[in-house]
C-alpha cells in the first residue's frame, strides 16, 4: 500500500465575497522512498493542498477528499490530538521563508529540541546529543555553538538547514518541502537541494518537493505532478514528462525553460492564472492554450488515464499512434 | 548588557535636571501666594509677611532660588513642607508604600487577568468569547472611575456588607508599621484578623484602580496576538505537532508580549504617580491625594519634591521595561 494516498482533495476558503476553491480535485499517491515534484505557478494551489494534508490551514478552509490516507491512517476522521502526534514526527514540512519560519524569541536549539521532547520524549542530555547530531547531518558547522544562536544571528541558508534538521529530527516517513529554495541565493539553493536529496537517499523517506522551478524538478524528482489553477493537470515520471508532455500547459512550461529555447526570445504563456471571479467555463487552461478548440471552452475535461499522464485535456499532445487509436 | 544598562542610566542625568526645572517652574507658574494661603482667613500683618517672604527666600531672584533648590536636591535635601514643617522626603516615604501597595495589587490584577483574556480573545477571534471579552473590556475602559467605585461600594459594602468602605485597616487593630505595606505589617503583627482586614480593605480599591489597565492590557494583548498568530513561525510551531496551549501561550505570547510590555510599563508609571480619584474615594492615604492637597496649599517644596520623586520612580520603571525588552526580545539584546 502506498505511504500517501490522496484522492479528489478539494480545499475551499470562505471569503467575504463567497467561497473560493483553491484546490480542486487534487490527487496523488506516493510510496516510501519516492520523490514527488509538484510544479505550478503561484496560486495554483500546490502549497495549499499539502498544508491541508498537514492540517495547517486556518479555520476558514473547508477540506473535502474521497481519500486522504497516510501510512495506513485516514487523516479525514482523525482527531486534532491524534494528528498532532503524526505531524512533526512521521510527516514533517519545511517552508519557503527560512528567516520568518523560525521563532525570533527562542534559540534554534530550543526550537529543535522541542520536537525531540514532544515526540520522542528524550531527556535533556539525549536531546542535546541528538540536536548536535542533526546539525552535523544537515551540514551546520560548530553545532554546539550554533544551538544557542537566535535565528536572526544566522543566514537564510543556515536557517533553512535548521528547519530541515528540525523536520527530520524524528525521522519522518514523509518530508514536504514547500519551495525550500525560493528565498535563497542561487548557490545556496543548489546546496540545500543536494542536502535534501542526500537525506532522502540516506533515510529512505518519501519527499514532496513543491516548486515552480522546472530545473529543480528535473534534477531531483522521480515523478512530477503539474498543478494549474487548483487542479492537477498532469502527472508522469520525470523523464517521460520532460520527453513527452501530454498536457499543453506542461508543454508550454517546458518550452519556456531557457535551456530549451529555440528562438532568441524566450517563449512565454500569455495571460494569467484565472482567479476567483474569472474562471472559464470549460477547461481552465483554455484561454491561454495554444491548441484550444471549441469543445475546450465549454466542457471541462476529466483527468485522462495513465497512458496520457492523467492529463486533464480533450486533446492530449505527443500521443503514439496506438494511443491515438 | 552592562554597557546597555550604564548607557541607559546615563540618560537619566539630563532627564533628572529637566524634571527639577519643570517641577520648580510648574508650581511657581500657578497663581496664588503660599504665604497668603498659610495665613488663612485670619490674615497677616505686612511685617510678618515680609519676614516670611525673606525667610522662605522669595526675595531672591528666581534663578538663585532654583540653584538653592538644586543644591539641596543634589545633597538629598528636598526641603520641608510649608504646612507640616516636616521634611518632604519623610512625608513622601511615609505615604508612598500605601500607593505602591495599591498599584502593585492593581497591576498584578490587570496583568493576571488581562493577558489570558487577550490571548483567549485572539485565539477565538470573531467568536463568542472574543466578543464577550472585548465588549467587557470596552465597558471597563469607558467607565468613569468614580462612578464605578461608588457602584462597587454600594453593592459590596452597602448591600452585601462584605468589604469596608474606606481606609487601609480596621480601627480594631493597632500595630507598628515598619514596612508601610499593610499586607506585610498586618501579617507580621500576628494579630488575629488583621491580615484579613488588610486584604478586605484592598479589594475594592484594587479592582477600581485595576479596571482600566486590565481593559487596556486585554485589548493590546489581543491585537498583538492576532498579528503574531499569522506569522510563519507559528505555522512552524504547529507543524511540529505542538499542542495549542504551547503554540499560543509560549510561541505566540512571547512575541506578542513585546508591545504589551510597553503598555504595562506606561500603566505602572501612571499608577505610581498616585491614583487621585481612587485614593480620594477610598480615603487611601497615598501620594496622589497628598500631591493634590499640596497643590491647593501652594506647598512649594512638597509639590517640587513630590514631582521629582515620582519622576524618578517612573524613570526606574522605564529602565526596568527596557531591561525586560532585552530579556524577551533577543533581537535588541546585542545592540
Amino acid at each position: 500500500m502506498a505511504l500517501l494516498e490522496i484522492r479528489n482533495l478539494s480545499v475551499e476558503f470562505k471569503t467575504s465575497s463567497g467561497s473560493f476553491r483553491a484546490v480542486d480535485g487534487f490527487e496523488t499517491s506516493l510510496d516510501a522512498g519516492e520523490i514527488l515534484g509538484v510544479v505550478g505557478e503561484s496560486g495554483s494551489g500546490k502549497s495549499v493542498a499539502f498544508l491541508a494534508l498537514m492540517g495547517l490551514l486556518p479555520w476558514t478552509a473547508t477540506i473535502t477528499a474521497d481519500q486522504l490516507s497516510f501510512d495506513g491512517r485516514d487523516l479525514r476522521s482523525i482527531s486534532a490530538r491524534e494528528r498532532r502526534r503524526i505531524i512533526g514526527k512521521d510527516m514533517a514540512m519545511i517552508f519557503q521563508e527560512p528567516m520568518s519560519s523560525l521563532n525570533p524569541c527562542f534559540t534554534v536549539g530550543f526550537q529543535i529540541k522541542e520536537a525531540l521532547r514532544r515526540h520522542l520524549g528524550l531527556d535533556a542530555r539525549a536531546r542535546q546529543a541528538r540536536a548536535v547530531e542533526l546539525f552535523e547531518q544537515v551540514g551546520i558547522p560548530a553545532p554546539e555553538k550554533r544551538l544557542s544562536a537566535f535565528p536572526h544571528q544566522l543566514s537564510g541558508g543556515m536557517n533553512q538547514r535548521v528547519m530541515i534538521a528540525m523536520a527530520i529530527s524524528c525521522k519522518p516517513k514523509l518530508l514536504i518541502a514547500d519551495e525550500p529554495t525560493t528565498a535563497l541565493d542561487v548557490t545556496i539553493q543548489a546546496q540545500i537541494l543536494e542536502l535534501l536529496t542526500a537525506l532522502q537517499r540516506d533515510t529512505g523517506m518519501a519527499l514532496v518537493l513543491i516548486t515552480h522551478d522546472m530545473g529543480v524538478v528535473a534534477e531531483t524528482a522521480h515523478k512530477v505532478s503539474v498543478q494549474y489553477a487548483g487542479q492537477k493537470v498532469e502527472q508522469q515520471p520525470v523523464a517521460d514528462l520532460f520527453a513527452t508532455p501530454h498536457h499543453p500547459y506542461t508543454a508550454a512550461l517546458l518550452s519556456a525553460l531557457p535551456e530549451r529555447a529555440v528562438s532568441r526570445r524566450l517563449p512565454t504563456i500569455p495571460g494569467v492564472v484565472p482567479g476567483q471571479f474569472d474562471r472559464p467555463q470549460g477547461c481552465l487552461f483554455s484561454p491561454r492554450c495554444a491548441h484550444v478548440q471549441d469543445r475546450c471552452r465549454t466542457d471541462p475535461p476529466p483527468p485522462g488515464g495513465p497512458e496520457t499522464g492523467f492529463a486533464r485535456c480533450h486533446y492530449p499532445l505527443n500521443l503514439t499512434q496506438e494511443e491515438k487509436a | 548588557m552592562l554597557n546597555f544598562l550604564l548607557m541607559r542610566i546615563l540618560t537619566f542625568v539630563p532627564t533628572f535636571f529637566g524634571v527639577t526645572i519643570i517641577s520648580f517652574a510648574f508650581i511657581r507658574v500657578l497663581p496664588g501666594d503660599p504665604i497668603v494661603v498659610m495665613a488663612g482667613e485670619r490674615g497677616m500683618s505686612q511685617e510678618r509677611y515680609d519676614q516670611l517672604y525673606h525667610q522662605l527666600g522669595f526675595d531672591k531672584p528666581v534663578i538663585s532660588q532654583y540653584f538653592d533648590y538644586l543644591v539641596g536636591v543634589l545633597q538629598g535635601d528636598l526641603g520641608n513642607s510649608f504646612v507640616t514643617k516636616k521634611p518632604v522626603w519623610d512625608e513622601f516615604f511615609s505615604l508612598f508604600p500605601a500607593t505602591l501597595e495599591l498599584s502593585i495589587c492593581a497591576i498584578v490584577l490587570a496583568v493576571v487577568l488581562g493577558l489570558p483574556a487577550g490571548v483567549i480573545a485572539a485565539v477565538n477571534r470573531g467568536k463568542f468569547f472574543d466578543r464577550l471579552l472585548m465588549s467587557s473590556a470596552l465597558i471597563g475602559y469607558s467607565m468613569p472611575i468614580f462612578w464605578w467605585a461608588l457602584l462597587l461600594i454600594i453593592v459590596f459594602s452597602g448591600m452585601a456588607g462584605l468589604t469596608p468602605v474606606s481606609g487601609r485597616m480596621s480601627l480594631m487593630f493597632y500595630f507598628d508599621t515598619p514596612t508601610g505595606f499593610m499586607l506585610i505589617d498586618s501579617f507580621l503583627s500576628g494579630q488575629k484578623g488583621a491580615f484579613v482586614s488588610a486584604v478586605k480593605h484592598l479589594i475594592l480599591p484594587t479592582v477600581v484602580l485595576g479596571t482600566i489597565p486590565l481593559a487596556v492590557i486585554a485589548r493590546q494583548t489581543r491585537s498583538a496576538m492576532l498579528e503574531v498568530l499569522s506569522e510563519d513561525y507559528i505555522r512552524t510551531a504547529r507543524a511540529k505537532g505542538l499542542p495549542p496551549l504551547r503554540v499560543n501561550g509560549l510561541h505566540a505570547l512571547r512575541n506578542a508580549m513585546i508591545p504589551v510590555i510597553t503598555v504595562i510599563g506606561l500603566m505602572v508609571g501612571t499608577l505610581l504617580a498616585g491614583a487621585i480619584l481612587t485614593e480620594t474615594i477610598f480615603s487611601w492615604p497615598g501620594i496622589g491625594k497628598w500631591m493634590v492637597d499640596s497643590i491647593f496649599r501652594r506647598d512649594y517644596p512638597v509639590v517640587q519634591g513630590g514631582l521629582l520623586l515620582i519622576s524618578v520612580m517612573v524613570m526606574i520603571v522605564n529602565l526596568t521595561v527596557d531591561v525586560l525588552y532585552g530579556l524577551i526580545n533577543p533581537r535588541i539584546r546585542k545592540t
